[in-house]
């Protein structure tokens, strides 16, 4: 009985975080005095693992009163760690929060520190950044970077197949399409298997075709039956329908090894591929190549015509962490150092995201990402990934629905059916 | 075997007999003391690990609740109600059916035979022996991987079949809804079949030779002694593997996550797989606690049948005896 199993422990760690917690611990830390955070983020290579590390290693030079327990984890464990300390009485006092829904579910547990006030000095050069991390208009974490979608290519591909410029409407982008096929090249490589490559497309198509309005309302509500999100699944059904995809690219994954769509790209094996800003990382750990920055163009997704969306606006999202209550203003001071224009300047650097402060971005690394936070700056409107944004069940019933749809499976009104089914509880 | 075991004289006169009526009653409170410390610290770890999370699951499973502050929203049995009418999680038990078949049909014959060809004296047995085992001693993970990278589009699979002039029988190996599952199967069988083999050649070990020789005299051909007489001795053997091999099947999780996810399109989700995407992914605590019991009850219901029907002659005197 293996895998029930595993969830018995997970179910027994649980029931034996509530009887610690009985015991009681620690005493309330709001007050000044000498106050240890205990950190939980997701960075558990390098450099990132040491970069977090010197941060709180500064901070704690800065202010002898704050020290830290670092404790990175992996990306993954988040998804059951968290719940369980959250439900016991001694969770992390920072911990990697990725904003929306999930915030909000996690707000049920009473322990998120509400941070509006401790913020408020320092929060605005976020912009509308720190708007996923919101809720009923309090602030209860803050993103450290955001990271937005768009088509990374293959200059040497384009080049060969006769693209000369990227694609800047939805019919250049299918005419680039046609002639990458001409070429015997594959046009666009996608990770199906792990199903949120899929819902960047339904989530961009639905940005373009939907106003802000109508976003807003319908991941507000759960509900996406405004006639645009059916539009919109119509016009990626008519784009799938130009078999721009590899062959068996519902069994692709997105980023484990070379056949994975980011090692297709990063090795010349297609053209593009619709990805966060993250992926020349990913591609140049799959490639031997040491001059791939330089191949690789990105662009935004393309205006499709009749949309009531703006084709600039920007599907996204962000890492940032959260406070809870037993040290949230000690917690907060430090979100605040993490998102100060120096420590900002230090976290571009690394590459690994776009900075929150707009006075870092001039630190990137490469042009790319300098043009991609740029791009990100002037949008009009940033779009949160639709399965983080509104709750995990929903996000994930919604990703569920688009990746069935990848494999021929439903149609646009079961993409729109499965966020209001799930939302009403149906499994 | 069991004729053998009954004729043994049970009340044999131990070397170490106390001989006097105190000295019993002093062995008897050390039986107990030796019970309690060798099952007790067992005994704690099973209750605490394994009894209570499940009844923790069966209670957790009565509600609506996301994994995050008090259970409060008591749906009762709704959540198995919403499990058994989901079409997916219909489809993942189905799923696990048919590898339970799949494995009696397929692996038993494959295992038998390679158990008897093993056991014959042939060059190089060894070797093969150890061939045929190695992937058993892989883990999930790792086998999932190695797959993986084989069966990729245009990977080793697919260049072997063009290779040998195959190439017409290229499929999409793990993006084909309609041949994912048999492509796992296939991956599972290549994993298992060792420890089935192993399995299976110890019990032929365990039948003598004479019986064969016997046969032999009595004008048996080879097929003939391998039918009527190797076969039904390896009965016990066959029964426990048949036991084992459809707990594995009903539980089968890690080789899918890694290689599918469950997809296409949940053309591979098996019930493990769905209580995972359901309870951790989506973070439906208490639905993904209701598949757990529901993945218990079928578990422990086969165990149970499967023990009093199946395997009674066979562990008869060692289980269902108090051993005097």
């Amino acid at each position: 009985m293996r895998s029930p199993h595993k969830l018995s422990v997970a179910l027994a760690a649980a029931a034996t975080l509530m009887l610690a917690a009985c015991s009681g611990s620690g005493g309330d830390a709001s007050a000044n005095g000498p106050v240890t955070l205990t950190w939980w983020h997701n960075r558990t290579t390098e450099p990132m693992k040491s970069i977090w590390q010197g941060i709180a290693d500064d901070f704690h030079k800065a202010h002898p009163d704050v020290s830290f327990t670092v404790e990175p984890l992996q990306n993954e464990q988040f998804q059951t760690k968290v719940p369980l300390a959250l439900q016991g009485n001694t969770p992390p006092d920072i911990f990697q929060q990725w904003g929306g829904g999930s915030l909000v579910s996690q707000l049920s547990s009473g322990k998120i520190a509400d941070i509006t006030q401790a913020s408020s000095s320092w929060i605005g050069p976020l912009g509308q950044a720190a708007q996923g991390w919101q809720s009923g208009g309090k602030q209860y974490g803050v993103p450290y970077q955001m990271h937005a979608v768009g088509f990374w290519y293959r200059k040497d591909l384009f080049a060969t197949a006769g693209v000369t410029s990227p694609p800047s409407t939805l019919d250049e982008l299918n005419a680039a399409v046609a002639k990458l096929k001409t070429a015997n090249l594959v046009p666009i490589a996608v990770g199906g298997k792990d199903r949120w490559p899929d819902a960047f497309y339904f989530n961009y198509f639905a940005i373009r075709q939907c106003s802000v309005d109508s976003l807003k309302t319908a991941v507000e509500k759960k509900d996406f039956s405004d006639p645009c999100f059916t539009k919109a699944g119509e016009n990626l059904k008519a784009f799938l329908d130009t078999k721009p995809f590899q062959d068996g690219f519902v069994g692709t994954p997105a980023q484990q090894g070379a056949g994975s769509s980011a090692g297709m790209l990063a090795n010349g094996k297609a053209a593009m591929e619709l990805q966060g800003d993250w992926n020349p990382d990913v591609m140049q750990s799959l490639s031997e190549d040491k001059d791939l920055d330089s191949k690789i163009g990105w662009f935004p997704f393309p205006a499709v015509p009749g949309g009531q969306g703006d084709p600039n606006s920007v599907l996204g999202g962000g890492d940032g962490f959260s406070c809870t209550t037993r040290a949230a203003k000690a917690c907060a001071d430090f979100l605040g150092h993490l998102v100060s224009e120096d420590v900002q300047k230090k976290l571009a650097a690394t590459g690994s995201g776009l900075p929150v402060h707009p006075a870092a971005v001039a630190s990137l690394k490469t042009e790319t990402h300098k043009k991609i936070s740029e791009y990100v700056s002037k949008a009009p409107h940033l779009q949160f990934y639709f399965d983080i944004a509104m709750p995990t069940n929903v996000g994930q019933a919604l990703n569920d629905a688009i990746a069935n749809f990848f494999a021929g499976q439903g149609g646009p009104d079961t993409i729109v059916k499965s966020v209001s089914q799930a939302a009403a509880g149906n499994k | 075997m069991s004729t053998a075991t009954r004729s043994r004289p049970l009340t044999a006169p131990s070397p170490h007999a106390p001989a006097a009526g105190g000295a019993r009653r002093r062995s008897r409170t050390r039986t107990r003391l030796e019970l309690a410390l060798l099952l007790g610290p067992g005994l704690v770890l099973f209750t605490a690990f394994v009894l209570i999370p499940i009844g923790v699951a069966a209670y957790y499973s009565l509600y609506s609740w996301n994994g995050f502050g008090p259970l409060t929203e008591f749906v009762g049995l709704g959540n198995y109600v919403d499990a058994f009418s989901g079409d997916v999680f219909q489809s993942a038990i189905g799923h696990n059916l048919i590898i339970v078949v799949l494995s009696i049909v397929v692996q038993l014959p494959l295992s038998i035979g390679l158990a008897l060809l093993l056991n014959r004296r042939l060059r190089g047995r060894t070797f093969l022996r150890m061939v045929v085992f190695a992937p058993y001693v892989l883990s999930e993970a790792v086998t999932a991987v190695i797959w993986l990278l084989i069966l990729q589009p245009g990977g080793f699979i697919d260049e072997l079949l063009r290779g040998a002039g195959l190439g017409f029988l290229v499929r999409q190996w793990l993006a084909d809804p309609k041949i994912v599952l048999y492509t796992l199967f296939v991956v599972i069988t290549w994993k298992y079949i060792g420890f089935g083999v192993i399995l299976l050649l110890a019990g032929l070990q365990g039948i003598p030779a004479e019986l064969r020789e016997a046969a032999a005299l009595d004008g048996a051909s080879g097929w003939q002694a391998t039918r009527h007489v190797v076969l039904p001795l390896l009965g016990p053997t066959i029964r426990v593997w048949i036991f084992l091999s459809v707990i594995g099947s009903l539980q089968l999780f890690d080789l899918v996550w890694i290689m599918t996810l469950g997809g296409p399109a949940n053309a591979s989700a098996t019930m493990v797989s769905y209580l995972t995407d359901h309870g951790f992914k989506r973070y439906e605590f208490g639905f993904g606690s209701a598949v757990a019991v529901i993945l218990f009850i079928i578990c422990f219901t086969f165990a149970l049948l499967y023990q009093r029907f199946a395997l009674r002659r066979d562990t008869e005197g060692a289980l269902t005896r108090a051993v005097s």
